[in-house]
Formats: structure tokens, C-alpha cells, sequence
């Protein structure tokens, strides 16, 4: 055991005298999380609306006002033609047509029911669909308004829909995001560093003199997963803190119950850093290889799109994904307050792949070249 | 106590097609400076990791200080000195910290065995807080050699410790190695300079993943068989390519300033080893100094010369 503290002495004392380190371990998690949070937004906002008003009765001009309104969209221009109105849109000037039909206003008095024509640009399906969703909603409630106030004889609609956002009630997409970007730059950084510093004492040369001393595998492995599993710790303090100083995520678990988490899931990354490492041969090698898996790891985690909406082949291929877990924890315990009942089945899990993946590293590591 | 410190026993080692060691034996005595000579790609640093266990040869036994390499791996890695070739220590870390470190590893402290590496860590000691990245060749060498001794090893194996470091650090070192043979330490060292191979005590030249000879370095130019001359004149490159066709069996390479010929045949070397017998009777100093001069060379000298290792092993080449 004593060697083990030697061998994580060592490592502190190249770490802290790597210019590059320090500084990446702490600045990355802090820009990161801000940098991500603010600009991996889906809030779509300032859309571009062409309107076509076919109509030109009080009623249209104050749909279209009401749009204007509204804060998501701005009116670009009023047109007469759909042709105009399409070739607009074609050409990127426009996101959104909202077309009144000639005799909307008549229509609607009349028979109490009016049609409107809104298309969409759906290269980015995102965009789109919240675009027609913001839409949707402002012209329903436009007509509950008219059907309220100018015919005082007709019932209301009869079913309304009143949404309400649990755990996230503003639907502040920050909130979403900072916890589970935490959880995907911890799991980055630490897998990237474990690979990188092993390799670099096989290209180094180092490992060749590592190996002639009495200094037993499951020595060396703890010696190297160690620092950086202490690591993951402070990386996680940081960020918390800027989450909650710049942009006060709530807090609503047990921070105990994160840094617990924390403890059990770095060595998932650790562990498949240090495969990683077992078999390249380079830095360069093993930087693509752990890259390669980051960025499936990354993108597949449920942090940009929900893994609830992936393929079902996708989901069950999610389930070797241990950043999935991660951000899945970090947003249940933060944002919804759940306790380790709630999430044992993901402590639980996370916790037999750190054993399997942590397993394979210590039997695919060899000592003898 | 076997008076055997190391002992192979036809080691043989691949790597894909490469044969780079084939039925390698020899033994070193306890305390003794045994050499390992050849050119690079011999298979020198394959043999020193089969050696120190950190390669498991194809065939063949090795044991080291009366344990086999390949069973009892974790005891012999108490008892070895391993320097690789190319600088192992971490650069990052300061003289210091690396003595440290090594010290610690091995369950030892520097104040322990400071007795065994004070004569070379006396050198360092003003360096001692600089990272050992920024040292020069000879004082990473010096400490790659402290780093190696500090939980005093038995055999200590050094691969080509001479391998860029200017020639008065290499003088140095060897004399280092003298005085920690002295102190019964076995030293297995490699490298591909003939003056090296002097002083070991004993050598064997490798060619090729095989052993041509072995021997003390005094028994090994000894055993040189032909007449040797050394020439030069103003032209040299033409002058080698004119004796090199001054009699069949001829071989002619440069040598310093000179250039050697090795005539064919066999020179009786008990009495007075450069005069040439048998064969070559009639090729004497004179009679190249006057081939040479009919060739139009300028400035021509002609010695009778003493084989060195480097002759010797340029011969066994040939073969």
C-alpha cells in the first residue's frame, strides 16, 4: 500500500508541475459549463415570419400583431401572394408563413371557425417543430380570446389544455443543461487523462523502468487511477459551484448522494481510459481511439436530444453508455431531488461496470512487453 | 553460492519473421564487467529484456543471480539494476525526485544506500533540484545509474550506457563501473563501440541474433589470425579501393586516420604478431608502400598493425 502512495506522489507531482494540467483541469469544467450552457440552448427564438394575408380584416391584422407579440416571432414582411411568400421562405429570409385565407374574419363570425395555413422550414426538424408548436399555441389562444370576448353567446372551447413544467417550471434550459454538461466534461477529461498519462510513460520510455521494479499491476493500476479519480472530486466542487454562483441550478438532492456517485462512477471512465491505453501504443493513438468513444459516448447520452427518443436499437445500445447514466443521475438528484432509492438501480449499475471495465483493463495490462 | 552470476542457455527470440536472438548462450561470473558487442540490431537489447524478465523468450532457460527469469520474476526484479538504453526517468521530475522515487518503490531509502552511488551522486548533487529533462547526456546517464544502484542491486545491466555522452563523461563512467565491480557487483553491459569493449572483462560479440566469440578482450585480438598493416596517404577513399586489390582475400576498411588491411592467410602471432608468414611472405610494409606509390599516391605511410576488437569483430563478420 505504501508503494501505491508513492506511486500517487509521483503523479500529483507531475500534474501539479504540468503548466497545462492545473489549468485544464480547472478552467475546462468552468468555461465549459458556461460556455455550453448559454449557447447549447433550444429556446428558439426571433423567428422569422412572412405572412400572407389574403384577409386584410381586423381580424388577421391582429392575429398577425398578436404573433408579433408574442417574442417569438418577427413579422418580416406582409405579402399578398403565397408564391412570394414560398420563394421567402426558400431562400432562408423567412422560418415560418402564416397564411389567413380570404374570408377569415367572415368565416369565423359566421360559422365560429376560421382556418390559418402556417408552413415551415423544416431543415432543422428542431427548429421547426418548436416553431410550429409556439405557433400552434398562439393561435389557439388568440381564438379562446376572440371566442370569449367578441361572441359572448358561444361557450368557450370546451377542452383546454393547461401545461405545467415539473422540476423545471420556467423551462429554463440551463437548468436541463449544466447538470448534465458537469457530467459529460467529468467524464471526458478523466478518461482522456487516464489514457494519455499511461501511454505517455510507454512512449516516454518510462514504463520500461516502471517494469524492472518490484512495483505489482494492481499497484501501478491504483497508483494511476488514483490521482485522478481525487480529481474527478474537486473537477465536480468546481462546477457545482459555477452552476450554482452563475446560474443557480437547483439543488434539490442530496450533494452527499452526488459526490458519492461521483466516487463510484469515475472509475468507469478510468477504467475505460486505461483500456484504452493497454492497447495503443502512441498518445496520438490513444487520443482518436478515446475520442472515438467520447463522442458516441457524448452525443448518445441523452444531453443534446433525449435517449427516450432514439431508436429502440439505440437505447439498448445506450446501455454500455456511461456518461448516459451520469447525466441521467446528475438531473434526477439536482433538478428533481431524488434520493438513492430513486436512482439505486443506476448507482448499481454504474457501479458493476466500473468492476467489469476496471477488470478487463487489469487483466489486458501487461508488465512484461 | 554458484560463482555464476548470469546464465543463458540457448535463448532464442522472434519478433514476427525477425529472428533477433538465435540460441544465445553464456554464462558471467560474479563480479565481473561482461560485455555485449555488436552493431546496432543485433539483438543486444533483446537479450537484456529477456534478461531482466520483461520479455519471455521463444526458447531457451536464463537465470540471473540463481533465479530464472521467467519464474521467479518478482524476486530477480528485487535483485537487478536495469539502465535501458534510451533515458527512462521522468523528465519532469527533478533529480531528486526521481532518486526518491526509485528509492521509495523499492521499499528503500537513499541514506541506505548512499554509500553505493555517493561517488556518482556527488557529481549530480549541484543539479539535485533540476528536472531531469534538462540535464546533459552524461549527468542523465550518471543518474540513470544511480536511479539503477540505489536499492543496490546484485547485477546490474546497463544497455549502451555510451550511447551519446561526450567521451570524458563515457571515461568517467567507466571507471564508475570498475569501482562498483569492486564492490561485487556484476555488470552486464552492451554497446557498439569497440574501445568500450576494451574494457570489459569479458566479451562476446553478437552478430546478426548470434554469438561469434567469446572471450577476454586480450583473447579475442589474440586469436587474430591474419596480417594487418595500416595505410594512408593523401587519397584515401582511392587508396582503400587500390588495396583492396592488391591480392585476393584482401579486406580493406578505414580505421581513424588510417585505413586497415587484413590480408588473407594466417600470421603467426606468438613471436612477433605483425609479421607477416606463410601466404603474404612476400607483402611486407615496403612492398605496399611501392605498390602504393606506383598508384600515384602522395604523402604514403605503411605500418605493421596490432588487431583491435574492431578488427577483430569486422573478421568474424566476414565469416
Amino acid at each position: 500500500m505504501r508503494t501505491v502512495l508513492y506511486l500517487v506522489q509521483k503523479e500529483f507531482l507531475q500534474i501539479f508541475r504540468n503548466k497545462f494540467m492545473l489549468p485544464m483541469l480547472l478552467v475546462m469544467p468552468v468555461v465549459q459549463t458556461i460556455l455550453l450552457s448559454f449557447a447549447a440552448n433550444y429556446e428558439v427564438k426571433n423567428l422569422s415570419l412572412g405572412v400572407v394575408d389574403h384577409d386584410l380584416s381586423p381580424m388577421s391584422r391582429q392575429l398577425v400583431a398578436t404573433f408579433g407579440a408574442s417574442g417569438y416571432f418577427k413579422v418580416y414582411n406582409t405579402v399578398f401572394s403565397s408564391k412570394i411568400a414560398d420563394a421567402d421562405l426558400a431562400r432562408d429570409r423567412t422560418d415560418l408563413i402564416l397564411e389567413i385565407p380570404p374570408h377569415f374574419e367572415r368565416d369565423y363570425v359566421r360559422e365560429g371557425a376560421g382556418k390559418v395555413a402556417i408552413t415551415a422550414n423544416a431543415i432543422n426538424a428542431v427548429k421547426a417543430g418548436l416553431a410550429i408548436g409556439y405557433a400552434s399555441n398562439i393561435v389557439r389562444a388568440y381564438s379562446l380570446n376572440e371566442a370569449t370576448t367578441a361572441a359572448v353567446n358561444r361557450p368557450p372551447a370546451a377542452i383546454q389544455v393547461e401545461y405545467s413544467n415539473w422540476y423545471n417550471p420556467l423551462l429554463d434550459y440551463k437548468t436541463f443543461m449544466v447538470p448534465g454538461i458537469l457530467g459529460e466534461i467529468i467524464s471526458l477529461i478523466i478518461c482522456f487523462l487516464t489514457a494519455l498519462n499511461i501511454v505517455r510513460e510507454r512512449e516516454v520510455g518510462t514504463i520500461e523502468q516502471l517494469n524492472v521494479t518490484p512495483i505489482q499491476k494492481w499497484q501501478f493500476i491504483l497508483g494511476k487511477l488514483m490521482p485522478f479519480w481525487m480529481i474527478s472530486l474537486v473537477m465536480m466542487t468546481v462546477g457545482l459551484s459555477v452552476g450554482w454562483l452563475v446560474f443557480r441550478i437547483p439543488m434539490l438532492g442530496n450533494l452527499w448522494l452526488v459526490f458519492a456517485y461521483t466516487l463510484v462512477f469515475a472509475p468507469c471512465m478510468l477504467g475505460i481510459g486505461f483500456l484504452i491505453s493497454n492497447f495503443a501504443e502512441s498518445q496520438q493513438q490513444a487520443m482518436f481511439t478515446a475520442w472515438f468513444f467520447l463522442l458516441i459516448f457524448i452525443l448518445m447520452c441523452g444531453l443534446f436530444t433525449p435517449v427516450d427518443s432514439m431508436p429502440e436499437w439505440a437505447q439498448r445500445l445506450n446501455m454500455i453508455n456511461p456518461v448516459k447514466y451520469f447525466v441521467e443521475f446528475m438531473r434526477l438528484v439536482l433538478l428533481k431531488g431524488a434520493t438513492f432509492a430513486d436512482i439505486q438501480q443506476n448507482f448499481f449499475t454504474v457501479l458493476g461496470y466500473a468492476a467489469v471495465v476496471n477488470g478487463l483493463a487489469v487483466w489486458t495490462y501487461r508488465k512484461r512487453v | 553460492m554458484s560463482i555464476l552470476s548470469i546464465k543463458a542457455n540457448s535463448l532464442s527470440k522472434a519478433y514476427g519473421t525477425v529472428q533477433a536472438v538465435k540460441n544465445v548462450s553464456f554464462d558471467v561470473r560474479k563480479g565481473e564487467i561482461f560485455g555485449l558487442i555488436g552493431p546496432d540490431g543485433a539483438g543486444k537489447t533483446t537479450l537484456f529484456r529477456i534478461l531482466t524478465s520483461l520479455l519471455l523468450p521463444d526458447a531457451g532457460q536464463a537465470s540471473v543471480d540463481g533465479l530464472d527469469v521467467v519464474q521467479d520474476f518478482k524476486l530477480l526484479r528485487q535483485r537487478i539494476g536495469y539502465m535501458p538504453g534510451r533515458f527512462s526517468l521522468y523528465q519532469d521530475l527533478t533529480v531528486q525526485e526521481n532518486l526518491q522515487f526509485f528509492a521509495n518503490v523499492f521499499g528503500t531509502t537513499i541514506e541506505k544506500n548512499y554509500a553505493l552511488i555517493r561517488d556518482i551522486y556527488v557529481q549530480l548533487e549541484p543539479f539535485k533540484h533540476r528536472r531531469a529533462g534538462a540535464l546533459s547526456g552524461g549527468m542523465k546517464q550518471k543518474l540513470a545509474l544511480c536511479c539503477a544502484l540505489i536499492h543496490k542491486p546484485r547485477v546490474l545491466f546497463l544497455d549502451e550506457p555510451g550511447t551519446g555522452v561526450d567521451p570524458v563523461s563515457r571515461k568517467e563512467f567507466w571507471e564508475m563501473l570498475r569501482r562498483l565491480r569492486d564492490s561485487d557487483i556484476t555488470i552486464l553491459v552492451s554497446t557498439p563501440y569497440m574501445d568500450e569493449a576494451e574494457l570489459c572483462d569479458r566479451v562476446a560479440l553478437l552478430q546478426k541474433g548470434e554469438i561469434m566469440a567469446i572471450d577476454t578482450p586480450e583473447g579475442i585480438t589474440a586469436s587474430y589470425q591474419r596480417p594487418l598493416f595500416a595505410a594512408r596517404s593523401d587519397d584515401m577513399y582511392r587508396l582503400i579501393t587500390d588495396l583492396r586489390t592488391l591480392e585476393p582475400g584482401a579486406d580493406c576498411y578505414a580505421f581513424g586516420e588510417y585505413a586497415h588491411l587484413a590480408l588473407a592467410g594466417t600470421a603467426s602471432r606468438s613471436a612477433t604478431p605483425t609479421r607477416p608468414t606463410t601466404l603474404s611472405r612476400r607483402t611486407s610494409t615496403e612492398t605496399i608502400q611501392q605498390y602504393l606509390e606506383s598508384k600515384g599516391h602522395q604523402n604514403v605511410e605503411v605500418l605493421n598493425a596490432t588487431a583491435t576488437i574492431e578488427d577483430c569483430f569486422i573478421e568474424l563478420m566476414h565469416d
